[in-house]
């Protein structure tokens, strides 16, 4: 009896092609009637709004640091003069005038860091030492007191530099905290695993502002006589602890996601705890949690403004300090948000199109 | 026999208040000695072996493993961990680890060995389950045939005295079976202590000096294979053996 012989048939291209932009348009902008309908009212609509946009942006607005001719094209153009006009004290907030070199560099410096640390090819020891001495020049900057630079006292930093810093900063300390109450939070020691479980609910119980005012008002009367920490201390701490309790629940989650035969081979291999979280477990926890983290992160830079509260001006309140009791350029406050708008969206987009690279980054390493 | 490396003495484990699953077990095993442990799922024949690397706990009675006795102590687990090598049936090889990292890991952490020498004896261990033209690969890259042979070879890099399988082939295509029984086949060759957990009659037969069967948390019935299979003793290992070999 003869065998047959397997012959696998060869791979044709599907029957229609769907490449190119007509077909790409009808199949995803004219598909039926109803999603044609759709795209023409929204082309109307964004070619009925984009010149009015126009009008009052660009062609009637004022650019020049003019209040009269602010006020005269009131309701038809915007006043980009406000921003013209009181861009150092949003941007500085109440930093002496003449000083305010010293905040821009800061600003730059740390800016550029954050840039540096976010490049893998940069991923290296020295990083970490790179990073103490941003950090020193930042706060002798910004301090002074050294190098015969004036000293600012840190109720007086304001602005961009302190949104940065308050950022940088706090989710910097928050994140180790955040691992290790998460670890702690699954530990199989019940007075570790309750202290976690108290702070965590007791954080996220109550609202930032509370917190920081907890860190502002509350906390020097519980310390003796004659002792005070700095605000800006106190606040970046307020900052931290409670950005540490969001971010441990986001880490917890990604320990959860991660399988028992992971953790017994580990165990068959005769790896220590430590061993066993910080080679097998956390690379793979938080590679899973990467855009939640992130998504905190930027909820976190946001929330800065927040210590406005506790009269710290960050942008935003610094917006606030600029145009309330000025008369002349109050009315103008609108495009004057919508400059510092710009510069959150900035940071803000930033971390968001990072997220998205770290997280194929990861991914790349896990399967291919 | 010759000396015994594993020991179960009277071994009693229940998990939570009601669930009996090792019944009074004792067990010898010679150094050297190879032995399948066969049984229907929940006869707790992998519990059985997880008690042999402490990664289950037991209520009563003693497991001795190389002259160490297993109790709560922390220290007496991490001696016996290093004897013991584990394979189990989803493989669990560290995914964000290529080959080569998943195999040197713990000669590097556990074993304090430097990198280089690590790599060595990882590239060794890989071309003995022939696989090392796989090192630099990530384990999800590898078919499950090849993921298994990859975590036989994991196992060996520490050089243990006892190689506990828990199903191996269980989670394969039947295509990939062979090249695992392969590996296992050859591995049996060399002196190496093995309890395995199988329903591979045909491994069993050529391989094993006693084959075990499990029912209930006890041991009903040990032999020699060729015992075992021919004259199996109770109506249970019967009737057992009478439905996994009637396909």
């Amino acid at each position: 009896m003869a065998t047959d012989s397997f012959v696998p048939i060869a791979p044709r291209p599907p029957p229609v092609n769907a490449e190119g932009l007509v077909p790409w348009l009808r199949r995803n902008l004219f598909g039926d009637w109803k999603s044609s309908l759709t795209t023409v009212v929204l082309i109307g609509l964004v070619l009925y709004l984009l010149p009015l946009l126009a009008q009052w942006g660009l062609f009637q607005a004022v650019f020049g640091a003019n209040a009269d001719a602010c006020q005269a094209a009131r309701g038809t153009g915007a006043c980009w003069g406000v921003i013209t006009e009181k861009w150092r004290v949003i941007i500085f907030g109440r930093y002496p005038f003449e000083q305010q070199w010293r905040p821009e560099i800061a600003t730059v410096l740390m800016v550029a860091a954050l840039v540096i640390s976010c490049v893998r090819w940069f991923w290296k020891p020295w990083l970490a030492l790179m990073w103490v001495a941003v950090l020193a020049v930042f706060f002798s900057l910004m301090g002074g007191g050294v190098f015969g630079l004036e000293p600012v006292r840190t109720d007086l930093w304001g602005g961009l530099p302190l949104t940065v810093m308050l950022a940088t900063l706090s989710i910097f300390l928050a994140f180790p905290i955040a691992v290790l109450v998460a670890l702690g939070r699954r530990s199989q020691l019940p007075a570790i695993r309750t202290a976690c479980v108290i702070y965590i609910e007791l954080i996220r119980g109550v609202p930032l502002i509370s917190v920081l005012f907890m860190a502002s008002f509350m906390f020097p009367l519980f310390m003796p006589q004659g002792m005070s920490i700095d605000v800006l201390v106190r606040v970046l701490v307020g900052i931290t602890l409670f950005a540490a309790a969001y971010m441990a629940e986001i880490v917890r989650g990604g320990l959860q996601a991660i399988p028992k035969g992971q953790l017994e081979a580990a165990d068959t291999l005769g790896l220590s705890y430590w061993q066993t979280q910080r080679k097998i477990v956390l690379p793979q926890a938080l590679a899973m949690v990467v855009p939640s983290m992130m998504n905190n992160f930027i909820s976190i830079f946001k929330d800065t403004s927040l210590v406005t509260i506790v009269s710290l001006y960050e942008l935003t309140g610094a917006l606030g300090l600029a145009l309330n009791s000025d008369v002349e350029w109050r009315p103008f406050k609108i495009e004057a948000y919508l400059f510092i708008t710009a510069i959150y969206f900035a940071f803000c987009f930033a971390m968001s199109r990072y997220s998205l690279w770290v997280e194929k980054q990861v991914s790349v390493s896990r399967t291919r | 026999m010759t000396e015994s490396i594993v020991r179960f003495d009277k071994v009693n484990k229940w998990y939570g208040n009601d669930f009996h699953v090792l019944r009074d077990i004792d067990l010898d095993v010679a150094k050297g000695e190879r032995i399948v442990i066969c049984g229907p799922s929940g006869s707790g024949k992998s519990t059985l072996i997880r008690c042999v690397n402490a990664l289950e706990e037991y209520q009563q009675g003693l497991v001795t493993v190389d002259g160490i006795a297993l109790t709560d102590d922390v220290k007496a687990v991490e001696q016996v961990r290093k004897q013991v090598g584990m394979v189990f049936q989803q493989f669990n090889l560290f995914p964000h680890l290529t080959v080569l990292e998943n195999l040197t890991l713990a000669p590097m952490w556990v074993g304090h060995l430097p990198k280089k020498e690590a790599e060595e004896r990882a590239m060794t261990q890989l071309q003995r389950v022939r696989i090392a033209e796989q090192a630099r690969k990530y384990p999800l890259q590898l078919s499950g045939g090849q993921q298994q042979r990859v975590a036989i070879a994991r196992a060996l890099c520490l050089t243990p005295k006892i190689m506990l399988f828990d199903e191996p082939t269980s989670a394969l295509d039947p295509e990939m079976i062979n090249e695992v029984l392969d590996v296992m086949i050859e591995l049996a060759g060399q002196g190496i202590t093995m309890l395995c957990v199988t329903h591979e009659m045909g491994f069993a037969r050529s391989v094993a000096d006693r084959v075990i069967f499990m029912d209930q948390g006890q041991i009903v019935e040990q032999n020699p294979p060729e015992e075992f299979f021919a004259h199996p003793k109770n109506e249970r290992t019967r009737d057992f053996l009478s439905k996994i070999i009637a396909h």
